[in-house]
Parts: structure tokens; sequence; C-alpha cells
């Protein structure tokens, strides 16, 4: 049986809007010791990735329960050494920043931590967004995502600007790099131009996996053409499957094999011991938000073992789940505990990391590494 | 009778960059990009109680007659994710890193030092470089669109808005009250508006302010121009002024700009960057300094730098040979891109080089090796301990930015032997003392913020 992807959505402090609200007084821990905490049990889980969200805006005022952002290749960054085995995927924004600091800041990640790093690519369609800058009108959904796709094309490229075997340190012709293999990128868009070569060498991965989000058919046409890695939102398996082939149509019109995107549906998960337990943690955090959340997505409300039986019946339509724990701080540790182990014990998930360690998140993803399209075959 | 506290010096480490002082071709040196490099330096730095670690940045690869420049290192990493992976190794030490000011945009930039302060318990520092060239343009959006006389303004209104976008989250905005519901404070983050000749910025900022406020601002360019700058916006100048009597009239000239911009002596610490060579004896460390330069400048590299004075292509003159004969070409456009050109009129230079050559009877490569010396403290570990603490005691600078030649561990020997003598002589902190760069340095903090709660309702 095909292992599924794993992977776990880290971002604030868990899907659920009140989740911070049942902290325990230890939240005067600083921000990173506790997301440091976090993903040393997502490592204990065995998760393939670990997802940091960002935005340059804050969630609308009205929201009170608006904590801030900090930039998530930084946060990626800061855990990437006191962490081993698990990728670190940064959402980074492709209207407002520069393709060239997005290329060097990712390839960067990808170094401190030994080929770990991978990008989930953003747009922004919000005139806050574009009011924080100041240099670009609103743009509506289908300008950015087409903007989306130029930028990964050039950061691409840019990624791939030095050959693996660029630095040579040659004494004797006094020589650092050989020239020969330092590229020019030379893009010329609509939008922007970008000579290169990158600053950065070439990264322990050469091109970190990309991860694309998909809403919007502009959205799902993105993913097919250029995402390693696909996040879906579906309630049920009929929605599901329809957009995995919606999804895998459009890598083919890209002309790309379709098996070549990893689908993960987005799973938000409420845990208790039992289903009893759940439901009341699900009631309790309902009732701090003051109103039911209600997720666009596969939502599980119950024990491990119910758990394990819904992956097992969603593994043949979908490449894996990004698992979104409704409290950090609450699910995580199940999650560690009893759900991966049983998903392993089931075959439906790959080894824990002891053996693993060392290997990058594109090994993890069953992605071959790629040498750059600049070196002469 | 007490005795008055010394003058506590204050020092960093500046990690290897990419021009000729960084030795490759040694044996000993290690990588210039793998993390393992930045984190030796590093902890050898906070393990010597030192004020920071620096990162310079590059955002286009050097080229010199029209091709990418091969002779010295090559290649480094983005600043900022090397400077939070540090944040991971360290607790003390500062981190202090260049970003460029004419290719960034507030909004961004205002939240990665934010980030960074936040992640690393309030330790970032932001070194302002305004360069703002063509060639570096293309590889941005707006191209090479700054005229270079608007740089320092558009670096201080960046400086300015981001100062803003740091002030518009109270100290503490980030006041959970899981009663209510509200993780801010109410009133506690403010939406600003700031229409300026460079930047339309407007919103409220997602990040929370970093313990410090604001970050450490360093500044690093020499010009009137820059000087001003820093007198008015800086926290410490990065200055290419080691020498003593260099040093002193720097020292001198900038606590005048300072007192013009109103602010207090003190406020700014003059820092300039110098090398150390250490032996145990005098004569062993000049020989050491001797094989180190002769390191940093083996023959293409000599020729490399006589081709930008010259304007020229010299590589038919050999470096071990005189200097060429032929006459400078005054004309000759840029033949080296992504580097500051010294020389304007290279035709008394080259004169008053071959007076000297010819006296000396210096080949190409001496001559490179004695006109591109930047002096540095070269001794017994007690001669430069003696040196770095009267430069400072007597104000010549505040402290110094230590550059290695080899990469990472070229500076482990001085920090071993040197930084315990100063220690000794009560110059130097034994403990760090705070947690922040700010407490370090011995700067203030920026006023609280903190604006009266929102009326219920």
């Amino acid at each position: 049986m095909t292992h599924l992807h794993l992977a776990v959505d880290l971002s604030g402090a868990g899907a659920h809007p009140a989740a911070w609200r049942t902290l325990d007084p230890d939240q005067r821990r600083a921000a990173v010791d506790t997301l440091t905490g976090h993903v040393g049990t997502a490592v204990r889980a065995g998760f393939d990735l670990a997802l940091l969200d960002d935005s340059f805006t804050l969630a609308p005022a009205a929201d009170r329960a608006v904590r801030g952002t900090l930039d998530a290749v930084l946060v990626a960054s800061r855990l990437a050494p006191v962490t081993s085995g698990i990728g670190l995927v940064a959402t980074v924004d492709t209207t407002h920043t520069e393709p060239f600091h997005v290329a060097k800041a990712l390839q960067t990640l990808d170094h401190v931590s030994g080929g770990r790093g991978g990008w989930q690519v953003a747009w922004s369609t919000t005139p806050a967004a574009a009011a924080a800058f100041g240099r670009k009108d609103v743009q509506d959904e289908a300008d950015a995502v087409d903007e989306a796709r130029e930028v990964v094309g050039v950061v691409r490229d840019l990624w791939d600007s030095w050959e693996d075997d660029a630095e040579i340190r040659d004494a004797a012709t006094s020589r650092f790099v050989d020239r020969d293999k330092l590229h020019y990128v030379d893009h010329v868009g609509e939008r922007f131009t970008v000579k290169g070569p990158s600053i950065t060498p070439r990264s322990p991965q050469g091109q970190l996996p990309v991860v694309v989000r998909v809403g919007s058919p502009e959205s799902v046409e993105l993913a097919g053409r250029v995402a390693d890695v696909v996040r879906i939102e579906a309630r049920g398996v009929d929605r599901a499957a329809e957009l995995v082939a919606r999804v895998r149509t459009a890598a083919a019109e890209a002309g790309r094999d379709p098996q070549d995107v990893r689908v993960l549906v987005d799973l938000v998960v409420v845990l208790g011991a039992d289903d009893g337990a759940a439901r009341a943690r699900r009631g309790l955090l309902d009732g701090l938000a003051g109103s039911a959340f209600a997720p666009a997505t596969l939502q599980h409300v119950g024990d491990a073992a119910s758990l394990v039986e819904l992956v097992a019946r969603w593994a043949p339509v979908v490449d894996g789940f990004t698992v979104r724990p409704a409290s950090l701080r609450a699910d995580l540790p199940l999650l560690a505990d009893q759900v991966l182990p049983a998903l392993r014990a089931a075959g439906l998930a790959a080894a824990a990391y002891p053996v693993r360690t060392g290997s990058t998140l594109r090994d993890s993803l069953g992605l071959p590494r790629p040498a750059s399209r600049y070196a002469a075959v | 009778m007490t005795s008055k506290p010394r003058k506590q010096i204050h020092l960093g480490v500046h990690f290897p960059g990419v021009n000729s002082t960084t030795v490759w071709s040694d044996p000993r040196s290690g990588s210039q990009i793998d993390f393992a490099s930045f984190e030796h330096l590093a902890r050898r730095a906070e393990e010597s109680k030192l004020d920071f670690f620096f990162l310079a940045e590059g955002l286009r690869l050097r080229e010199h007659k029209g091709l990418i420049h091969d002779l010295d290192v090559v290649g480094r990493p983005d600043t900022l994710p090397v400077l939070a992976a540090v944040a991971a190794v360290t607790q003390h030490l500062g981190l202090a890193g260049t970003i460029n000011t004419t290719f960034n945009e507030p909004w961004e930039i205002a939240r990665q030092f934010a980030s960074l302060d936040v992640l690393s318990g309030g330790r970032a520092a932001w070194n302002l470089v305004t360069s703002s060239d063509a060639f570096t343009g293309e590889n941005f959006r707006r191209g090479g669109f700054l005229p270079y006389a608007e740089r320092y303004e558009r670096a201080a209104e960046l400086v300015a808005v981001a100062r803003e976008l740091w002030d518009s989250w109270d100290d503490d905005a980030v006041s959970p009250d899981p009663v209510s519901g509200a993780y801010l404070r109410p009133g506690s983050v403010r939406r600003i508006d700031h229409v300026g000749k460079h930047f339309q910025v407007r919103g409220e900022f997602p990040t929370p302010r970093g313990p410090q406020g604001h970050p450490v601002l360093f500044q690093a360019g020499d010009s009137p121009d820059g000087r001003d700058f820093a007198a008015a916006t800086a926290d410490v100048i990065f200055s290419l002024h080691s020498s003593f009597d260099d040093g002193r009239t720097f020292y001198d000239d900038v606590q005048a700009r300072l007192a013009a911009a109103g602010r207090e002596p003190g406020s700014l610490k003059i820092l300039p960057a110098t090398t150390v060579v250490i032996g145990d004896t005098e004569a062993e460390a000049a020989e050491l300094a001797r094989h180190i330069r002769s390191q940093q400048v083996p023959g293409a590299t000599a020729i490399a730098f006589l081709e930008q004075v010259w304007g020229r292509d010299l590589t038919a003159y050999d470096p071990d040979g005189p200097l060429p004969d032929v006459e400078p070409d005054f004309d000759g456009a840029d033949i080296t891109r992504g580097r500051a050109r010294h020389v304007k009129d290279p035709r008394p230079v080259v004169a008053a080089w071959r007076e000297q050559a010819a006296a000396n009877g210096w080949s190409i490569r001496d001559l490179v090796i004695a006109v591109t010396s930047r002096g540095g403290f070269v001794g017994t570990p007690h001669h430069v301990a003696d040196e770095i603490d009267r430069h400072v005691q007597e104000d010549a600078s505040d402290g110094f930015i230590l550059v290695p030649h080899l990469t990472p561990g070229g500076l482990d020997d001085v920090l071993d032997r040197v930084v315990p003598l100063l220690v000794e002589r009560g110059s130097f902190r034994a403990e760090y003392s705070g947690p922040t760069l700010r407490d370090h340095l011995g700067l203030a903090h920026p006023d609280a913020v903190r604006r009266p709660a929102a009326l219920a309702g």
C-alpha cells in the first residue's frame, strides 16, 4: 500500500479561533519556545512537513482574537537548528515581494535546515496589502495568480542559477568558482525582469518543494502548473475526488505527469479519549468563540481510532492529508502518541524519523533531486 | 579614592565576506555557506561575551571586465534567515546584518526586523547600506530607479516609516485575556498613514513590537552625507578608520555632528572594522601577518586590482614583474561592477605607485600588498590588548568589529588570548549584564509605547 503524505499546519495556536483561550498560564512562555515544542511533537509524530502561514496584514480588526504574525521564513529558520527530520514550509507572498529576495530567503532556509525547506506560495488581492506597500493597485485573483506563476518561474530559475559544482576552490588558478557554472537567469517578463545569478549557492535540495493551496479556478491551474504539493479543502470524498481530478488535469495540460502532484486534503481534528470527550472539547471551544466553527473542509471530532478509520476511507482518493489540529497544545500530543503510530501500524504512513534523520523534504515526499536546469547535458 | 570605571570596549565579530580579506586557499578555510560555519563563529563570540555577530549582504555577484569575478569568495546567504538560525544557537549575542535601503520596502523589512527581535529575545540590529546602482538594480523590479543623490533621503524616510510601524504596537499590546477573548489589549495597535516622497504606507502593522522596541541601527557610509545620516539616525557607526590618528579625527568629527543633531554623547557608538593577527612574539606575529597578506593577494588578484585602477586589461603582465609600462585609461568605463570605485583619476595614483615601486624594488604583487594593507592590530596578545584598550580609552573608537581572514575559525585564538586580557584590566565584560543588544551596547531603549486603553464598549 502506498504511504500517505502527512503534513501538519502549525499556524497560530491551532485551527480553531478560540484555541489560544484554552492555553494554561504557561502561555507567558515566549512564542518561539511554545512553537519549538509543537514542532518537536510534530517530529515525534512523524509528520513529513510542518506548515507556517503568513500574511502581510492582520485579520480583520473586528476579530479581537488577532494575534499578530511573525515572518514565516524567519520563524522556520529559527526553528531549523533545533529540529530535525521534519520539513519546514514557510508561506511567502509573490504579489508585493521581490522575486530575487524570495529566492535567496528560501535557499537560505534550505541551507540552515540541511535541506528541509519548502515554500507555500501566497498572493495578495486585498486593498490592505496593496496599501501597506503603496506600489501597485489592488490586483484581482486572475492577475495575482498569473503574477504568482511568473514569480515561481523566476525563483526556480534563480535556485538553479548556480550549478551544484560551481564552487571549485582551485588554488592553482586562483579561482574560487568556475564562472561557467554560474548562470544569468535573464528573466524578461511583463511585470519585471531579473538578471541573476542568485547571490546564494545552490541549496541542499536544489529545488525546494512548492506547495499551493487551491481555492479559485485560477489557483487550480497554478497548482497543476507549478506545485509539488497541492492543498485542497473538501468536506466529502466526492468533492475531494473531483478536485483531485481537476488538479491532475491541470497538471497534464501543463505538460506534467499528473502523478507528480501530491494532493493533500485539509483535515481539521478535535481529538479526545473518546468521541464524547472530543465533542465536549469542541463545544467548549465553540462556546468561547461565540459561534460554531465550520471549516470549509473535512473535520474529525472524535477519538484516535475513528480518525484512523476516516483516513483509511479517504486514502484511495487523496495522496495525503494536511492535518490542522483545532488546538496545537491539545491535539498534537494525541496525534503523536496515538494517531500516527496507528497509521504506521496500518501501513498507511511511512516509518518515523529515526529511520529518516538526515534526509531532505524532497526525500520524504518521494521527489528526486534535480540537477540545475542550466547544467550542460 | 574610588577609581573611575574604565570606558568599556564594545566588540563584534564580522563573518568573513566576499572580498580578498577572506582567504579561501588555506586548507583550514571552511565553507562560506554551511550553517556550521556561522554557528562556529557565533558560539565562539558568545563564549567570549562579545556584543554581536555581524553578517554583510550582497545583492548582485561582483563582475570584473564583464565577467563574474571568480578570484575571491563568491556566494553568501540571505542575511536575516541566517541571523534567525543563529538566534537558535545563542542566548545573548547580538545579531547584526546589512540590509539595503534602496531595494527593500518598509512594510516588509520592518516586519522582518520586528520578527527577528521577537525570535531572538531582543538582539536584532540593522546595518543600513544605501547602494542604489543600476547594476544591482537589474535584479529588482524597479531597476536602478533611485538617483544616487537621493539614496540617503530614501534611507531616512525608510527608517522613519519603519519606526512608525514598530511604534504602532504598544510594548504590552500582546495581553491575552482568555476570558474576554481579546488577544491584544484594546487600542494597543494603531493604523499608520504615511505619505511621503518615497513611500506611501497605510494600514495596521501585523507584527508585535520586539523587546528592544526598535532594532539597533548601524550605518556604514563614510561620506559627509553618510556621517550626517548616522548622526541623525543610527546607534552605531561601522567605520573604516581603524588607525589611531584617523580614528581620533573621525571620532571628533562624528561627535560634533552628533551634538549638532541634538543627541547625547555616547548615544552613537563608533566601531571600526579591523583585523587582528597575534603571535607569541612580535616577530612571529609580523611574519604571520605578512604570510596572510600574501595569501590574500595572489598574483591574479594583484593584476585584477591594478586593472580596476588602470581601467584596462593587464593580464599580459607578470604579477611578479614590474608595474605595467602603459598609462592608465582615464576614460575607461568602470571595469569592475558591484563594488565602490575608489579611484576617480588614476593618473596621480599611478605616478605615486611607480615612485614607491622603484624606491623599494617592488613587483606588481608587492605593490598591491603594500597599498591595500589596511593596518589592523599585529603583535603579541598583550601588545594587541594594550593597543585596543588605548584606542578606546583615548576615544579613537568605542570598540571594534573583528574581521577574520579565515572562515570560520580565524578569530578563535584572538578570542581565546586577547579578550581575557581586556577583561582582566576591567575594560571588557566578564559576563553579559542584560538580555538585549541595547543592554550590551549601553544604548537606551526607545520610550515605551503605551496608549490608554480604549473605553469599553
